[in-house]
């Protein structure tokens, strides 16, 4: 993973020497002597800002819950002057607003979102796995479990909950793939960005001529939102529904199959099924770079003042293998670990707005998955697997399996 | 042991469910929290603390 690193330091091993995995499901190892030597570590960000990275549990915890530390972290120009103005955030992006205006959007969708509500839906959600498994299961050798189950499944119940039709899903997949890739030019990934939002804008259109039980109709009632900001709020939910569950989905499997004894007690055990969820989220912690804010003022942070303007990029990874908050081999997976709180969805008025749907997903997809083949395994060798270390969202690019 | 909420903090994450169903509900219209029980049992108090530990929003306050 050399080169796409976002942090270099200007004092520590990020800066010298890029830090890369040693093991596929870990943060790269360098984190642990952060945590434990400088937690709070200037850095310069790839960009050119100044800023800081917090790499322990507690650190990220708080600088993710104060409202001193803004979502808006778009300067006008990269290597701008962080007394730059901030550029607003496009329309519906609401994960880069603060205050009452990121509380506005965020109260229109939250009732779609309950537990209740998500719960409802896992007969549907299971459904939508058996059928992929049926379709699996009619293939011939060794098929990638990504695009075959993993990717297919958060893609259909996004397009259901939102009422995309199903033959509209490649195209999404697509373009947001486009969006979320590391490499893929400014251009791409912004005709990726415009081309999702027209297809929203027209699907938005429809709804409001023809209403059906769905978010985007609900929305579209609700008469809150400009027709952009619903394309924005639409492809934002999308996009952070698809690849994100996949990526669990998929590399979650993998952990599993290469910790054959915790696979062994999740099968002989289903009730075991939600505390393995949670450990998986813990353990890979698919947000492999953290989330970065702004201090919108200066901030005294554990003695050190974070200066209004600085970035702050705090890292989900790291503070989820810190053995302050997980005592007990951190580093190690663990489906019978008592439950505390993780960092997987992030912290703070920004919490993931889906994640209960993610777990409705990723407890059905597993349970079923292994069921349906009970000699399920990897078709390479592990180290063979191409991992996601270039993007943004952690995971696997394929993962050959066979039975 | 007395709970206490801040709606207008509430984020809708839907955390204090999953911690203690039998004390958090969230409304259907806007997920906001509601409570089932402002004074619950002694033998609830750890899925309740629980619950206000995982609050992202810090909405919850558990009194003794």
């Amino acid at each position: 993973m050399t080169g796409n690193q976002p942090t270099t330091s200007t004092r520590h091993t990020p800066g010298t020497q890029p830090m890369g995995r040693t093991c596929p499901f870990s943060p790269p190892e360098g984190y642990r002597t952060l945590r434990e030597e400088d937690p709070i570590t200037p850095v310069t960000f790839p960009d050119g800002a100044k800023g800081w990275v917090v790499s322990r549990y507690a650190d990220v915890r708080t600088v993710l819950a104060d409202p001193r530390f803004g979502a808006n972290r778009r300067r006008v120009r990269p290597g701008d002057a962080p007394d730059a103005p901030l550029a607003p955030p496009p329309p519906g992006m609401f994960i880069m607003m603060d205050g009452p205006e990121h509380t506005r959007f965020r109260r229109l969708l939250t009732g779609q979102f309950t537990v209740r509500r998500m719960q409802k839906l896992a007969p549907a959600v299971e459904q939508i796995v058996a059928d992929q498994l049926e379709a699996m299961a009619g293939a011939e050798g060794p098929v990638d479990l990504l695009q075959a189950f993993a990717l297919p499944i958060p893609s259909l119940v996004i397009c259901e909950l939102l009422g995309v039709p199903y033959e509209d899903r490649a195209e999404f997949q697509e373009n947001s793939s486009m969006v979320l890739r590391l490499e893929a030019s400014r251009d791409e990934v912004m005709q990726a960005q415009s081309a999702m939002n027209e297809y929203i804008h027209q699907l938005a259109v429809a709804k409001r001529a023809h209403p059906t039980d769905d978010i985007l109709s609900g929305l579209v009632q609700s008469e809150q939102l400009t027709d952009e900001e619903l394309a924005g709020v639409g492809s934002l939910l999308l996009l952070a529904g698809h690849e994100t569950t996949a990526n669990m989905i998929a590399l979650g499997t993998m952990c599993l199959l290469e910790n054959p004894e915790q696979l062994a007690a999740l099968r002989s055990d289903p009730a075991l099924m939600d505390g393995a969820v949670e450990e998986l989220l813990r353990y890979l912690t698919i947000i492999q770079y953290g989330l970065r804010r702004v201090a919108l003022e200066d901030v005294e942070l554990d003695g050190h003042r974070i200066e209004a303007g600085a970035t702050v990029l705090a890292s989900l990874s790291s503070g989820n293998r810190d053995a302050t908050q997980f005592p007990d081999s951190p580093d190690a997976l663990d489906i019978h670990r008592p439950y505390r709180t993780h960092l997987a969805f992030g912290h703070g008025v920004h919490q993931c707005i889906g994640q209960q749907l993610a777990r409705v997903e990723m407890k059905a997809a597993l349970s079923a998955l292994f069921d349906r083949f009970p000699t399920l395994r990897l078709a390479v060798p592990a180290d063979q697997v191409p991992m996601r270390d270039d993007m943004l969202i952690y995971g696997v690019h394929e993962l050959p399996v066979t039975w | 042991m007395k709970v206490v909420i801040d709606e207008d903090k509430c984020v809708g994450a839907g955390q204090c469910v999953m911690a203690a169903a039998e004390v958090f509900d969230q409304r259907d219209e806007d997920g906001i929290v509601v409570l089932l029980d402002a004074a619950p049992p002694e033998s609830r108090r750890a899925p309740v603390e629980d619950a206000a530990v995982r609050c992202p929003a810090l909405a919850i306050e558990v009194l003794p």
